[in-house]
């Protein structure tokens, strides 16, 4: 009798065991259906992220956690208490870089940014940020508006369904105007078609940018709507943003200047053509130019872009969720995330795979301290010339030599990744800039015969 | 008057028919079948493997070699040992969730891998292999990672 009841124990724990493994099963299978659940209708014309984020709420929840401040070696951003105020109500800030090291204040002196220049923190504070920086102490357009907001409803509106009218209409306005037209820092909208969710580009000084860039290697009437593979646009819609850049004349039309190249020498040569200056340096009156974080061009020259890694690949790696493969939309450092940004292509431990990227980055950084060095000898030197009424001539060389040093250094020090993105390509332009800097104090010393030869 | 042994061999048969038929009826449901052949479908009956299927559909080995050409021994036992090995811990890792992503590919795996890829092409790595004092082999894969999947 005893045999019987443990038999049928058995067996019934057996039963239990197989029914739970089929509802287990069943689960598994349920999750690989149905990709997403239409709650609203997405149109053209729906900015707020929020009601993206009913039918999306896995790349919402990603999105609204770029709040997060966490600092890596020589990137990301510490949350500082702030005492509010009437006109900037921030209580939480980044850092300030110029306290960190007062060599940029010299660097940017008689510029906006030598008054306040902190961290960058994640997309979430893009607009914020920037509408309570001090350095609208001097005036400043519209146009800035196309990198710290969701633009591109305001560009529909204001230009009557015309993004580029819009565009042009919104640049030359002055901030506080162009600010009352912008809700949200950078939406859904800003990267994703409303109906198909595919990629596009909604940012008409990347579209110019990348034509002009792409003719001047030979590709002519170049649409990247049209024409851009999708694992392109994983690093074009980035590339709206995060590039070099100036505005144009009186309109202050955003232009991005790749039209020989997008190398630093090649915007250098293009500013020079036109003669551009961003402002006149207050020590030394030369005509200076500001790099704004250049993050695309030093990218195209690294190994990533060439072995076709997206930017999207290592900082929006696909995680799975359930049985679907997402897009990270917590965008930051993939020195965050290196399980799912790194370590899908490279098999090896994850501290050694920081250890590699931090090695890249201590160098440039070490390159880039003595370029800053060699340029405040410059500056040094050039103030002293003038005091001393050296011949206008070799001041006017030393002052071109300080735009080039002052340009190439700023090209790397803007750039967000401290040389990761093209280790090589950054340690290059920063031994130019070295080397600028002291041709530069070179013109200023009586010629002899070894110093001729530049 | 039912003897009470009938009851409890009634009781028996019945809850373990029952269990028969729960476990028959899970493994058709699950495809079990279809883990007995060489189909590279089933390897992504879970979805778990669904990037590295798509990654095959696009390498140069799709024509040649299937998942059982590479990721198993040559010979009916080592096969059938292997996929039976593999197919308990994939099920229970899936099952209980708990296992790494990206996934490994697991030590006793990969040396099946490396040894797989001296199944067509010994003749080619014999001048390369054998110089290591200590035996170690020459890894294919570790150049040749994406011949049959990225990652």
């Amino acid at each position: 009798m005893l045999k019987f009841g443990i038999a049928t124990a058995i067996s019934a724990l057996i039963a239990i065991a197989g029914l739970a493994l089929l509802v287990n099963i069943m689960e598994h299978k349920q999750e690989a259906k149905n990709p997403f659940f239409r709650v609203v209708d997405l149109t053209d014309d729906t900015e707020d992220p929020a009601v993206w984020g009913k039918n999306f709420p896995v790349q919402y929840d990603g999105y609204m956690r770029t709040v997060d401040q966490v600092r890596t070696r020589y990137g990301g951003s510490e949350a500082l208490p702030r005492t509010p105020d009437d006109a900037d109500p921030r209580s939480i800030v980044a850092q300030s870089r110029l306290e960190e090291d007062p060599r940029l204040k010299r660097m940017w002196a008689g510029y906006a940014f030598s008054i306040d220049f902190r961290e960058e923190r994640g997309h979430a504070f893009m607009l914020e940020d920037q509408t309570f920086t001090a350095r609208h102490q001097k005036p400043q357009p519209g146009a800035c508006l196309n990198c710290h907001a969701s633009t591109y409803l305001a560009h529909k509106r204001a230009g009557d369904g015309d993004i580029v009218k819009g565009f042009e209409k919104i640049n030359p306005l002055p901030y506080a105007e162009a600010r009352q037209l912008v809700n949200h820092p950078i939406t859904c909208i800003d990267c994703h078609d409303a109906t198909s969710m595919q990629l596009r580009i909604t940012r008409p000084a990347f579209m110019e940018g990348i034509r002009a860039l792409k003719a001047s290697q030979g590709i002519s009437n170049y649409d990247v709507n049209r024409d851009a593979t999708r694992q392109e646009m994983r690093s074009y819609v980035c590339a709206q943003c995060h590039v070099e850049y100036y505005f144009k004349g009186e309109e202050k039309r955003l232009v991005f200047p790749w039209s020989k190249g997008s190398k630093v020498e090649n915007i250098l040569a293009y500013y020079d053509e036109i003669q551009h200056k961003d402002w006149e340096h207050a020590d030394t009156g030369a005509p200076v130019l500001k790099a704004q974080h250049p993050e695309f061009e030093m990218w195209s020259q690294g190994i990533h872009a060439r072995s076709g890694v997206a930017c999207a690949d290592c900082h929006m790696p696909y995680q799975r969720v359930g049985a679907h493969k997402v897009s990270d939309h917590h965008v930051r450092s993939p020195l965050l995330n290196i399980n799912k940004a790194c370590q899908t292509c490279h098999n090896w431990p994850e501290e050694e795979l920081r250890e590699r990227v931090y090695t890249i980055q201590s160098r440039t950084f070490e390159l880039r301290n003595l370029a800053m060095d060699a340029l405040m000898d410059l500056i040094s030197d050039i103030q002293a010339a003038r005091a001393a009424g050296a011949s206008s001539n070799s001041i006017a060389a030393a002052q071109d030599f300080q735009r080039k040093a002052q340009f190439y250094l700023d090209f790397v020090e803007a750039e967000n990744s401290t040389g990761f993105h093209a280790p090589q390509e950054a340690a290059r332009i920063l031994a130019q800039s070295i080397d600028f800097a002291r041709k530069g104090q070179n013109a200023l010393r009586p010629r002899t015969e070894t110093a001729s030869r530049n | 008057m039912v003897k009470r042994s009938t009851i409890a061999g009634v009781v028996l048969g019945a809850s373990m028919g029952l269990a028969l038929g729960v476990g028959a009826y899970t493994f058709i449901y699950a495809k079990g079948a279809s883990y007995f052949t060489d189909d590279p479908k089933a390897c992504t009956n879970c979805h778990v493997m669904q990037e590295q299927y798509d990654g095959w559909i696009k390498s140069s080995h799709r024509s040649v070699a299937t998942c059982n050409d590479c990721h198993t021994p040559a010979g009916f036992i080592g096969k059938y040992t292997t996929k039976a090995q593999n197919g308990f811990w994939h099920s229970f890792y899936f099952t209980v969730g708990n296992y790494p992503d990206p996934i490994q590919i697991t030590k006793r795996n990969r040396r099946v891998t490396e040894d797989a890829c001296r199944k067509c092409h010994a003749d080619i790595v014999e001048t390369i292999e054998g110089h290591d004092p200590e035996g170690n082999r020459t890894s294919c894969t570790r150049c040749h990672r994406n011949v049959g999947h990225l990652h």
